[in-house]
């Protein structure tokens, strides 16, 4: 495997790393805290080490292959975490250093789990960090450096774009990777930007839009409140909140289709209407369902607009408690939260083009059944998906599955009884954030154990880069040069 | 530029790879999804599968606002009407890969409803670049610049030479007249500077005008003649447009091929040329036809390990220069260590050709390039650029400019005369200046100062 290759990339997410954390920086001195102090070093350090990465040992051999590209997609991730928790860390704002790493993975992947009790008594600095995570997660800290440098991962960069992009079948829009991530972190920047100015508009305070809408635009969930959204009172502001994280839980290559002025093209995606079906069919259902629970109508289809929204996006934002409404709005919670959003979105989860695929191939089987004979393909938005993409899929649920039970393994050896292991490990695995139980939308996960906190941790990585890429540290045969 | 490439055979990767570098938008087509797949993720490009000729799959590759679309399909008819398609969705340019000689003669009346800017004929690409080669037996490689009035030539150095173990400067018979450009010693390219010195085995890329450069080569001992039979082992496409070529040259040419009825084919089409039917890989054939006495022969079999065979083996009896077109890009290192003189891969020049022609579309839109060509399997580049007034290279003596590191201006051409620069030679404008470097893609002339 080409090492020096991989460790140029993981130089150049140094370097962003270190440049993002001078933002936290000056927030800090903004509002006048010392804590900026740590930014600075620790963003100082990494920027330093990165060029040192990038300039002294630049690799020879600018070709990338599939498995070196995955493995330094991975390595970013992890490497991104163990340096992102050193603010919190050093500051002692999280005096424990695992307890700093789960908070800024779950930050890094958007999944949105804190173990902090009161949020409210972090420095401006490190809530304007964690929200900065959130964001940079969401796109993807390599598809930026994709688009910010020319020529990282030299002409086979598809497979770094792989490696982090979510959905089965990840292609460019347009020939040239850097216009197709500058495109993509172009939407993503002007959807932020439009959040804000709503929430602005709506009487928001600035710091609170601003963290608000990186939050929900890496679909994340970190908010800067104990009461997380249920902070800003008033429908409008919960409202702009629900219809973009839905914006954000819907494939980029949506929007990419509507600027090229493809309409046709772009309202034909079939996983398209199946999401937002999903979403009007849930929100009735659990809106009936919670209705007695709510002083008026309207104010039961809010919360459940919210929350489904919230949730099938895998952001995790909580507007109050839902401990308390019944089994079959829970049930369908836990439903949203395996499903996740659409490939090639902000969001985690299973993926609804996922679920799309293995609907079809179950269906092509039973028709087998009856016609052993018949010859038949498997199609989406009208075209065939071949047979790797359908292999790759059914594959990806086997693994999905199996970490998933291993995780709750794991998780329940603490005894924390049924709810709330098998939720916090639903949570993490598809980087929604809350459960329910002990880590519902107003609990959280500082009472795990540190092994419970790795195991999560892992999981979530895992979610993020849709198990593949983790995995393949794993196997031995990655590491081999032959 | 967006240029769509339908059709992602050996020709279609060479191109696309070939423009990929130059970095140009690529979008590339084919039915095949394996071979889309395969070229896509290789080049930081776009791959669309579906029928390349139809305009459903064009309008989704975006032919529309595409600036080239080149068709480079298996069959001349489909990348025809994959032109016509491409123009009926809005793209100004296309440009087809045509072997049939009959459609060839006609394209011509329907160039201008095509939009076809060129054609290109693999072919009969390589059978120029082939008797090019063969014009000069003892060449390596020859390229022309500024429309032929300067030549680059690469040769080996025997023993015996005048040039052996001397330092470029202190060689007398150089000065002023022929320039060393390259040295190619142990799978190592060198741009030298006077300092250097030359050893017997190194291959030598030398700068110099067509009338000079055989004086030179008898004062340095330089194993360069004037062919005068050729031997073509093989008769396809290739044999026949090289024959016509050499036969127009006035070298007597005689074609070995297996194949009866093409041999009778051959036969009608080449009223001069000697036709054997026989066996290329027989010996007693060969020897019998006296391959040991011919100035040059051209293995242009169907097969890339018969040809590497064979040319060994010419290498081995005869003095004859050996030409090994091989098909197969893939193993070019290897190939390079068996010790052949000259490795034709006609999928290659294709693409090289192709790159030309769209450096030179974008020539009027900015870049200023002229010519180019790679040496020395893509490691060195030589090209001709065009100065335009206000370039920061104008008006300095040579020796005051600060040069990019493997980086020699080779020659420049003013009012169709030819310089071989010394430090006290300026730059003008309206100049061309070939360079040659390793740097890749360069575009502009100020590209070369540090």
């Amino acid at each position: 495997m080409n090492k020096r290759l991989i460790l140029y990339i993981l130089g150049w997410v140094l370097i962003c790393e270190g440049a993002a954390m001078q933002i936290c920086t000056v927030t800090s001195i903004i509002f006048r805290e010392n804590e900026g102090l740590y930014f600075l070093i620790t963003g100082a350090v990494c920027a330093l080490l990165g060029v040192l990465a990038v300039k002294v040992k630049k690799p020879k051999n600018m070709v990338l292959y599939q498995k070196a590209g995955f493995c330094a997609t991975a390595l970013s991730w992890i490497l991104l975490s163990f340096v992102g928790a050193l603010p919190f860390f050093l500051s002692g704002e999280i005096p424990n250093y695992v307890d700093a790493l789960f908070e800024t993975v779950s930050g890094f992947t958007t999944t949105g789990a804190t173990i902090l009790v009161e949020v409210e008594n972090l420095s401006h600095g490190m809530l304007m960090w964690r929200s900065l995570m959130n964001w940079l997660g969401g796109m993807g800290v390599i598809v930026f450096l994709l688009a910010l440098i020319p020529k990282l991962g030299g002409q086979q960069n598809i497979y770094l774009m792989r490696a982090e992009s979510p959905g089965p079948i990840v292609g460019k829009a347009v020939p040239k990777m850097r216009h197709y991530a500058l495109l993509l972190y172009g939407i993503y920047f002007g959807l932020t930007l439009l959040e804000c100015i709503l929430l602005l508009c709506g009487g928001m305070g600035f710091f609170d839009a601003v963290n608000t809408s990186f939050a929900t635009a890496g679909t994340g969930g970190f908010g800067i409140h104990n009461s997380n959204i249920a902070a800003y009172e008033g429908y409008y502001f919960q409202t702009v909140i629900a219809v973009f994280m839905l914006l954000f839980g819907t494939n980029f290559s949506f929007y990419i289709l509507l600027i090229g002025k493809k309409f046709g093209q772009a309202f034909k995606m079939e996983e398209l209407w199946w999401y937002f079906g999903t979403v009007v069919v849930f929100t009735t259902i659990i809106g009936f369902n919670i209705m007695s629970l709510y002083p008026n109508t309207y104010d039961a289809f809010h919360q459940s607009f919210f929350y489904v929204s919230s949730i099938i996006t895998t952001t995790g934002f909580g507007i109050g408690d839902v401990n308390h409404w019944p089994m079959l709005s829970k049930s369908l919670i836990i439903v949203i939260t395996f499903t996740g959003a659409m490939a090639g979105s902000t969001g985690g989860g299973f993926k609804f083009s996922r679920i799309l695929l293995l609907v079809k191939e179950v269906k092509k089987e039973f028709y087998l059944l009856v016609h052993p004979r018949n010859i038949r393909s498997v199609k989406m938005d009208g075209k065939k998906i071949s047979h790797e993409t359908m292999r790759s899929t059914s594959v990806f649920l086997v693994i999905y599955l199996a970490v998933f039970i291993i995780s709750f393994a794991l998780v329940s050896i603490e005894g924390k009884g049924f709810v709330t292991s098998f939720t916090s490990v639903a949570a993490t695995l598809n980087n929604t954030g809350p459960g329910l139980g002990d880590v519902g939308p107003v609990g959280n996960y500082a009472m795990f154990t540190p092994l419970t906190k790795c195991v999560l941790m892992f999981d979530m990585l895992a979610g993020r880069l849709e198990l593949f890429p983790l995995l393949l540290l794993f196997i031995p045969a990655a590491w081999k040069k032959s | 530029m967006k240029i769509v490439i339908v059709g992602c055979g050996k020709v279609g990767t060479s191109i696309a790879s070939e423009l990929n570098l130059a970095g140009h938008n690529i979008v590339v087509i084919d039915i095949n999804r394996a071979a889309v797949t395969r070229l896509s993720d290789s080049i930081d490009g776009m791959g669309i599968e579906g029928n390349g000729a139809t305009y459903e799959t064009l309008s989704e590759a975006g032919a529309g606002d595409a600036d080239l679309v080149i068709a480079v399909t298996a069959r001349d008819e489909v990348n025809l009407y994959t032109c016509l398609m491409a123009r009926t969705c809005g793209c100004p340019n296309t440009i087809a890969r045509v072997r049939n000689p009959e459609y060839t003669n006609d394209l011509f009346r329907v160039k201008d409803i095509l939009g076809l800017s060129m054609f290109i004929n693999p072919e009969l690409t390589a059978a120029v670049e082939i008797s090019r080669l063969l014009r000069f037996s003892g060449a390596l490689e020859i390229d022309s610049f500024s429309k032929g009035m300067f030549e680059l030539i690469k040769v080996g150095v025997p023993k015996n030479s005048p040039l052996v173990d001397r330092a470029i400067s202190r060689i007398d018979i150089l000065r002023g007249k022929v320039r060393i450009c390259t040295v190619e010693r142990d799978n190592e390219v060198y741009i030298p500077n006077g300092e250097f010195v030359i050893r017997a085995g190194d291959r030598i890329s030398i700068a110099s005008k067509p009338e000079i450069a055989a004086k030179f080569f008898k004062k340095a001992e330089l194993n360069i003649a004037r062919s005068r039979d050729v031997m073509i082992l093989g008769g396809g496409k290739i044999s026949y447009y090289l024959a016509q070529r050499l036969l127009k040259a006035g070298v007597n040419v005689k074609i070995i091929e297996k194949n009866a009825q093409r041999c009778e084919e051959l036969s009608e089409m080449l009223h001069d040329a000697v036709i054997i039917h026989g066996d290329c890989m027989d010996q007693d054939l060969l020897l019998s036809e006296g391959v040991e006495h011919t100035d040059g022969v051209a293995a242009l079999m169907d097969y890339d390990e018969e040809n590497i065979l064979i040319s060994m083996y010419i290498k081995n009896i005869s003095k004859a220069k050996a030409i090994t077109k091989v098909n197969n890009a893939h193993f070019d290192s290897i190939i390079d260590q068996i010790d052949l003189e000259c490795v034709i891969n006609p999928k290659k020049i294709a693409g090289e050709y192709i790159a030309r022609y769209v450096r030179a579309v974008q020539n009027s839109l900015g870049s200023n390039v002229e010519t180019l060509y790679r040496l020395h399997e893509d490691r060195v580049e030589a090209l001709e650029f065009r100065a335009k007034s206000g370039s920061r290279v104008l008006n300095k003596p040579l020796a005051e400019l600060s040069l990019k590191d493997d980086l020699q201006i080779i020659c420049i051409a003013r009012k169709g005369r030819i310089i071989l620069p010394v430090g006290s030679d300026m730059i003008l404008p309206d100049d061309s200046v070939v360079i040659i470097t390793k740097h890749k893609g360069l575009s502009d002339l100020n590209d070369i100062l540090r």
